[in-house]
């Protein structure tokens, strides 16, 4: 407990993950992955399931692939020129990397909200009813009106804009921008949605509210979350997987690895001696 | 203690001391500024209000009235229904004897040409349209106001001249006299000239409008938005968004950038070679000016529209991406419409310098003596700053108002088109 690790024997110390990785029936399921940035690599032979239903968060220092091996789910890393991936990942069985794939049809069943909320220029029912229209999910106005509303309604900011859905979202303080932006997500109906780090750039109270929104959208979404901040993973999450340096070092019940973490790197981690 | 406070003291005068030298600093650096400012601006007022004064008499026109008799035997018209005799008809013969029925004493020959100088040579036109649009008039007398000749023109409006030796104008004392009578019986008139405006070149200045000058402008600009805006916008979009980075791409880059740093009159030459030589298009005309002024502007256009097209925020392309819309549905649904008014200030700027090229339209013909006023695209035209170069270059001192009011209209143009873009750009303008 004391006894802290150095760097060169960092990689020594992660041979193989700590604790419960797999789960029956997972709704996504990636196994052996490594990701490149050139020739650079940021994640070392990852294998995790995420379960139907769970929040599951991502934890570690900065810099060590949380944000990297989330964009592998939807295959945004495919817009960066110099990313590679290669290892598997299965959404119920369907591989995600298969040719037939198109990402566009993924990016429907996994939407992604990012760390800096980011509106369209655009009014707050047009944001909402962008995904929509962009899939044909409304047949007309009546339909996409009833979209754009019972998503505001699920994002929980309905009651705030209600009177304004014509007003531009970047109008928004930053807290409501980040529900709107979950609300864009939502009305495509998404089956999972990333998170990556959505409070870390909204004052305390915006954060609770978007923490008690994710423990709500559990009832209909799987939900990956980024976050740095331990008691965030905490509140929110059921699973909590700890990466450090490009490699996933413990996965558990997110109770269990706050109380009685496994792995040397996770205790240190989670009483604060690096981060 | 005590020495302790008083190093601090002398701390805080030694800023104070600074401090001092900065505020001076910082109001010489204003005072500076707002000299340049100013000075920039009265070289910009002195060169308006010098143009202006210069371009006024061009608006202003002198007109002569006549007593014409449409003779049938000095016309050599037998019946007014004869429309090509009519056409043919004598009209300088008979606006003669107008002149010489006026004035009975002039009898020398060269009084009376001297007479018949007070007018303009297109006179002998403008009374057989009259005669044409009603043959009725023929065998009768009719009041016509007459052009007055761009020397009577400019004797008229400066009256200094009149005070100076005969041998330094070109209106002599016996064309004085005649003038000071058809003045004395309210035959000589002062007009709003018109006509500037809606007639094309000619070589009498009293005739030269910038009609033709003015639609061709308009036309080789509209051949030079139509063909390098679509071009550079994609090129741009392309480039900044679909072409991979490598090296073909950088080496594309630096050539854009250097083209822009090419002279016009280069692009002028290989307009001549290239577009008139090789493919054959009209020469002369605002289609193949358009071409070489698009070739010109394009590198502008691309540079602008790609800078405006990075400066549009990563995270817009992430939402549009993540939410399932593919690459060319963010690109032309988010990022180009975000980007659109920094292309747009782009292509107005390659207008811009494209409405004030003279040089490469130079070489392919652009600056040949064209009455007509251009129909079309392929037919012979020239354009404003073409046709301030060549009145400028004229002999006639006339020409030199021409020269000014052209200049204005071409200013008038540039300021409209600038409106414009402003407009335009408020318009896609977003708020963040
Ligand atoms: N677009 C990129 N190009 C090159 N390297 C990158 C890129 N994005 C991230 N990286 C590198 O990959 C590693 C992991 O980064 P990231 O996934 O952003 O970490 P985290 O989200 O955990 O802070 C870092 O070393 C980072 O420098
Ligand atoms: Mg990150």
């Amino acid at each position: 407990m004391t006894q802290v690790i150095e760097a060169p024997d960092i990689h020594q110390a992660i041979k193989q993950t700590v604790g419960s990785p797999f789960t029956h029936k997972p709704k996504i399921s990636t196994r052996n992955v490594d990701v490149f940035y050139d020739d650079k690599q940021a994640i070392f032979d990852v294998s995790l399931d995420i379960g139907s239903h769970e929040v599951i968060a991502l934890i570690g220092p900065s810099g060590c692939g949380k944000s990297t091996y989330l964009r592998c789910f939807n295959r945004m890393n495919d817009t960066i020129q110099s990313c590679r991936v290669t290892g598997e990942f299965r959404l119920e069985e369907e591989d995600i990397y298969a040719r037939g794939m198109d990402p566009v049809l993924l990016r429907a069943r996994i939407g992604m909200v990012f760390q800096k909320p980011n509106p369209f220029p655009k009014s707050i029912y047009d944001n909402v009813a962008y995904g929509p229209k962009l899939h044909g999910l409304a047949s007309n106005r009546a339909e996409l009106d009833e979209i754009v509303v019972s998503s505001l309604q699920k994002a929980g900011l309905y009651e705030e804009v209600k009177d304004r859905l014509n007003a531009s979202g970047t109008g928004l303080s930053g807290g409501q921008q980040q529900r709107l932006c979950i609300a864009r997500t939502i009305a495509v109906s998404p089956e999972v949605i990333l998170m990556d780090e959505p409070a870390s750039a909204l004052d305390p109270i915006a954060t609770a509210t978007i923490e008690e929104l994710i423990d709500e959208l559990r009832q209909n979404y799987t939900i990956v979350i980024v976050t740095h901040s331990m008691q965030q993973a905490a509140r929110v999450s059921q699973r909590t997987a700890y990466f450090h340096l490009g490699k996933l070092v413990e996965v558990g019940d997110t109770n269990q690895i706050f109380t009685n973490p496994q792995h040397q790197l996770t205790e240190n981690y989670i009483t604060g001696r690096f981060g | 203690m005590s020495n302790k406070m008083s190093h601090h003291r002398s701390n805080i005068e030694q800023v104070r001391h600074s401090l001092k030298k900065r505020h001076r600093q910082e109001k010489r650096f204003i005072l500076l500024g707002k000299l340049s400012v100013l000075t920039g601006f009265l070289f910009l007022a002195f060169l308006l209000t010098d143009i202006g004064i210069k371009a006024w008499p061009a608006f202003q026109q002198h007109w002569i009235q006549l007593d014409v008799t449409f003779d049938a035997q000095i016309l050599d018209v037998e019946a007014p229904a004869d429309e090509a005799a009519l056409k043919k008809g004598n009209y300088r013969g008979v606006l003669k004897k107008s002149l010489y029925a006026m004035f009975p004493d002039v009898s020398a020959r060269r009084d009376k040409k001297a007479l018949f100088k007070l007018i303009s040579s297109g006179a002998e036109y403008q009374v057989r349209d009259i005669l044409l649009a009603d043959p009725r008039k023929l065998g009768t007398t009719q009041q016509i106001w007459v052009l007055a000749d761009d020397d009577v023109e400019r004797f008229l409006k400066e009256p200094a001249l009149r005070e100076s030796q005969q041998s330094d104008r070109r209106i002599k004392d016996n064309q004085v006299a005649w003038l000071d009578q058809l003045s004395g019986q309210g035959r000589i008139e002062s007009q709003w000239n018109w006509a500037f405006l809606t007639s094309g070149d000619s070589r009498e200045p009293e005739q030269a409008g910038i009609a033709g000058a003015l639609r061709g402008t308009m036309l080789t600009i509209l051949v030079t938005l139509a063909m390098s805006f679509p071009l550079g916008l994609a090129a741009a979009v392309y480039l900044e968004e679909f072409a991979p980075q490598n090296r073909w791409t950088d080496l594309i880059e630096i050539n854009v950038n250097n083209l822009a740093a090419v002279p016009s009159i280069v692009f002028g030459l290989l307009g001549l070679a290239v577009f008139i030589s090789f493919f054959g298009v009209p020469r002369s005309a605002p289609l193949v000016g358009g071409m070489v002024l698009t070739l010109m502007t394009l590198p502008t256009i691309i540079i602008a529209s790609r800078a405006s097209l990075k400066s549009v925020p990563p995270s817009i392309r992430d939402a549009a991406l993540a939410l399932g819309a593919s690459k060319v549905q963010t690109v032309f649904q988010h990022v180009v419409p975000l980007a659109m008014p920094g292309i747009l200030t782009g292509t107005i700027i390659g207008m811009a310098q494209a409405l004030g090229e003279t040089a490469p339209l130079l070489m392919i013909g652009m600056v040949a003596f064209i009455v007509d006023i251009p129909q079309g695209i392929t037919d012979s035209a020239t354009v404003l700053p073409v046709q301030i170069y060549l009145w400028a270059d004229s002999p006639e001192r006339a020409f030199m108002a021409k020269t000014s009011a052209a200049i204005i209209v071409l200013l008038l143009f540039l300021v409209t088109m600038n409106l414009l873009a402003v407009v335009l750009r408020k318009r896609f303008e977003r708020k963040w």
